[in-house]
């Protein structure tokens, strides 16, 4: 063809699209749409009971006429192993302990189950066991059972770690991802995506180097706290993997609410910025492992931010938007520039963009 | 943080916003080439300040929207290989090409990998030489001096075990293809700053002498945009048809020689089908006969891949400016980006996925 002859349209082509996948990604464990939608269709119905379809980090029960107890399980299959902040030991005790904190409850007993490879070294897996430790007494827990077991070289990668942990419910809580109200407000306890982006750049994936620590942290103490001063606590949760943007759309969905975001309120790291900048990714996105957000009665709200900011793992605790009647199970963010756009949950794997 | 926040200043933006609403006094179709550029626009809301008689069209400049079917069906029949580990931009794994994405292939068991450079996927053929190592060299002029490079690179270390699938895709021709079109509607461009911080600005004033239309070389930040379409409305309204520089603080005439003496080095042009608009004569990279032996199609024999196509979507009409994503029938009903039927609903730089993640009703 010649460089000046006109271009007709032969097409419009597309693809086929792929919706019955019939096999596991990695999508299916980003903690984003591919993950709800395998718990709606796959786990939910057979399993179905009202704790579970509640759809909170701990599903809470009736032990006996006067105590009810919240209880969570999460399995840790970080790689690296370690990484600035902490290692897989102390994230296996700080994500259960923080589940069942996010539900108002007091975590008191956890369980810690060890898929172990062949080959890995004894020295290793006691730093872990040692982190664990402290992590557990720093939250006031005890590990009262575990099992082990080890599988062929190859066919895990070093040492995963599943934990489950109950709680006793404070008499008189009531707190839910579906509970949050118009004219609540949004609070995040501290600067968003370190943990993300520290894990990140443990792998070597950065292509440069940071100082970023993940913020790995029981937050259980922090609860209390918060509890302590306010019984208008509606919605508590950790923003792990997914990130809080994640996070709170699925706390706009079952609450049937909007929220919305103030872009320049938002706590983040300059370190955690430049590295999202240069990698294309959002830090709202980005995985928290030491941060909550609390959806709360706007009378209470500067009280409990006051409060937080007094603990250790919630000095930089901010009001970072609001709840909504509109549009219900959407969440928006108002730009320092004066325009609106939507958050949305994420999708697939965190993608970097290519040029 | 600094090269960041002095070109989000809200100040600024309502000072440029209000005088792109006193010059834009007349309907001003603009196209931005770049998906980049899409995406900026959309995450920062800039379309909302803009006066009605600014309308952005989103050009086809997103390297992952405009690879033809048969390249993806290509990269997935290769990948599938048992001896293969397929490298490629994190984007290209979600694009889905006949009936499966390379998401599916590495399930399935095929050795999959996400690389952030081409050079990081010769270090992986250095490190495998029992494997064939290849990468999926798609984009336009911005990436094509890396994955060049990683020809070079492999030659010089003798390795016979790293290939590359081509796919690039050159931003002039497309500009042609685009203002040559008896349906066009665009008045003004805003040419891709990162294109052009390789390739200088040298090969456009020929195009805004023959079409008469401004071209003006923009940044991605939201003061860049809003200055690159400021810079457009006044040459419109004045009635200039110039190529001027809004990005020059990474943009000089001439450009990055050394990264085009390598592009021409190991890349020729070659006419290249893109997705959704079809064959544009010279608009495309392909290796030069010298550097043959690192070509994927040849060494796997991969030529004769017939793609099946889906009638739902219109992202040709998108990439072509003709439709809005959010007009499109499928737009968040059938195709969404969880279930994309277009690579414009896949890729980060996609407008439809632009669309859908900041815009969606």
């Amino acid at each position: 063809m010649s460089k000046n002859e006109p271009v007709y349209i032969e097409s419009v082509m597309c693809p086929v699209p792929i919706r019955d996948r019939g096999h596991i990604i990695l999508g299916h464990g980003s903690g984003g749409k591919l993950s709800g939608d395998l718990i709606a269709d796959l786990f939910l119905p057979p399993f179905d009971n009202p704790a579970l379809r509640a759809g909170d980090d701990a599903g809470v029960v009736d032990a006996n006429y006067c105590t009810q107890l919240a209880v969570s399980t999460d399995s840790h299959v970080v790689w690296p192993l370690f990484f600035p902040g902490g290692d897989i030991g102390k994230l296996a005790v700080c994500g259960t302990v923080n589940d069942v904190a996010m539900m108002g409850a007091v975590p008191q007993f956890l369980t810690a189950g060890f898929i172990l490879e062949e080959g890995l070294e004894i020295g290793l897996l006691e730093k872990i066991v040692a982190s664990m430790k402290d992590a557990a007494a720093e939250a006031g827990v005890q590990i009262i059972a575990g099992d082990t077991k080890v599988v062929e070289r190859g066919k895990a990668d070093g040492v995963y770690i599943n934990t489950s942990g109950v709680g006793l419910m404070l008499p008189g809580t009531e707190i839910g991802g579906a509970l949050a109200r118009p004219g609540d407000v949004v609070i995040v306890s501290g600067t968003i995506g370190d943990h993300g982006i520290a894990v990140l750049g443990a792998r070597g994936d950065l292509g440069f180097e940071t100082d970023i620590q993940s913020d790995v942290a029981p937050l259980n103490h922090l609860v209390n706290a918060m509890l302590e001063t306010s019984d208008n606590i509606h919605v508590m949760r950790d923003p792990t993997r997914g990130g809080v943007a994640s996070t709170l759309n699925e706390i706009a969905k079952q609450s049937g609410v909007g929220i919305v975001l103030d872009e320049g309120a938002i706590p983040v790291q300059t370190a955690v910025r430049a590295a999202c900048e240069m990698l294309g990714f959002d830090s709202l996105y980005i995985a928290n492992e030491g941060k909550l957000l609390a959806i709360v009665a706007r009378e209470d709200a500067d009280a409990v931010v006051e409060v937080m900011r007094k603990t250790k793992y919630g000095e930089d605790a901010a009001i970072i938007g609001e709840v909504t009647a509109e549009p219900p199970g959407r969440v928006l963010m108002k730009t320092a520039i004066g325009s609106t756009r939507i958050v949305d949950v994420l999708m697939g794997e965190m993608l970097p963009r290519i040029c | 943080m600094k090269y960041i926040d002095e070109f989000r200043d809200a100040e600024l933006v309502k000072k440029t916003v209000s005088e792109i609403h006193r010059v834009a006094k007349r309907p001003s179709p603009i196209m931005e080439i770049c998906g980049g550029q899409t995406h900026a626009i959309m995450h920062f809301g800039l379309d909302q300040l803009l006066p009605d008689t600014v309308e952005l069209i989103h050009g086809p400049g997103c390297p992952v929207c405009v690879t033809p079917l048969e390249q993806i069906d290509k990269a997935l029949a290769i990948a599938a290989r048992p001896d293969v580990i397929f490298t490629s931009y994190g984007d290209m794994l979600r694009v889905p090409g006949s009936g499966k994405d390379l998401f599916s292939v590495r399930a399935a068991g095929g050795d999959v990998r996400v690389v952030y450079s081409p050079l990081d996927a010769v270090k992986i053929a250095q490190q495998n030489p029992d494997k064939q190592v290849v990468f999926f060299a798609i984009g336009f002029e911005t990436t094509a001096p890396a994955n060049a490079m990683s020809v070079v690179q492999a030659q010089a270390l003798g390795l016979t075990n790293f290939s590359v699938l081509v796919s690039h895709v050159c931003v002039p021709p497309a500009m042609h293809a685009i203002l040559g079109s008896p349906d066009n509607r665009v008045q003004g461009f805003l040419a891709a700053g990162h294109v052009c911080a390789v390739m200088g600005y040298w090969e456009y004033p020929p195009i805004a002498e023959q079409y008469q239309t401004p071209i003006v070389v923009t940044g991605f930040e939201p003061l860049d945009i809003l200055q690159g379409i400021l810079m457009t409305v006044k040459q419109l309204a004045d009635g200039r048809a110039e190529v001027e520089n809004a990005y020059a603080r990474a943009v000089t005439f001439a450009g990055n020689k050394p990264a085009q003496a390598v592009i021409n080095k190991v890349f020729r042009p070659c006419d290249r089908k893109w997705r959704g608009i079809g064959t544009i004569p010279a608009s495309g990279y392909c290796l030069r006969p010298e550097f043959a032996a690192f070509d994927a199609e040849q060494r796997f024999a991969v030529g004769d891949i017939q793609p099946e196509e889906s009638e739902l979507c219109q992202a040709g009409l998108v990439l072509q400016g003709l439709l809005k994503p959010d007009e499109c029938p499928a737009f968040g009903k059938e195709c969404t980006p969880e279930h994309p039927l277009g690579a414009t609903m896949v890729s980060g730089e996609g407008a439809c996925a632009a669309y859908y993640r900041y815009k969606r009703k």
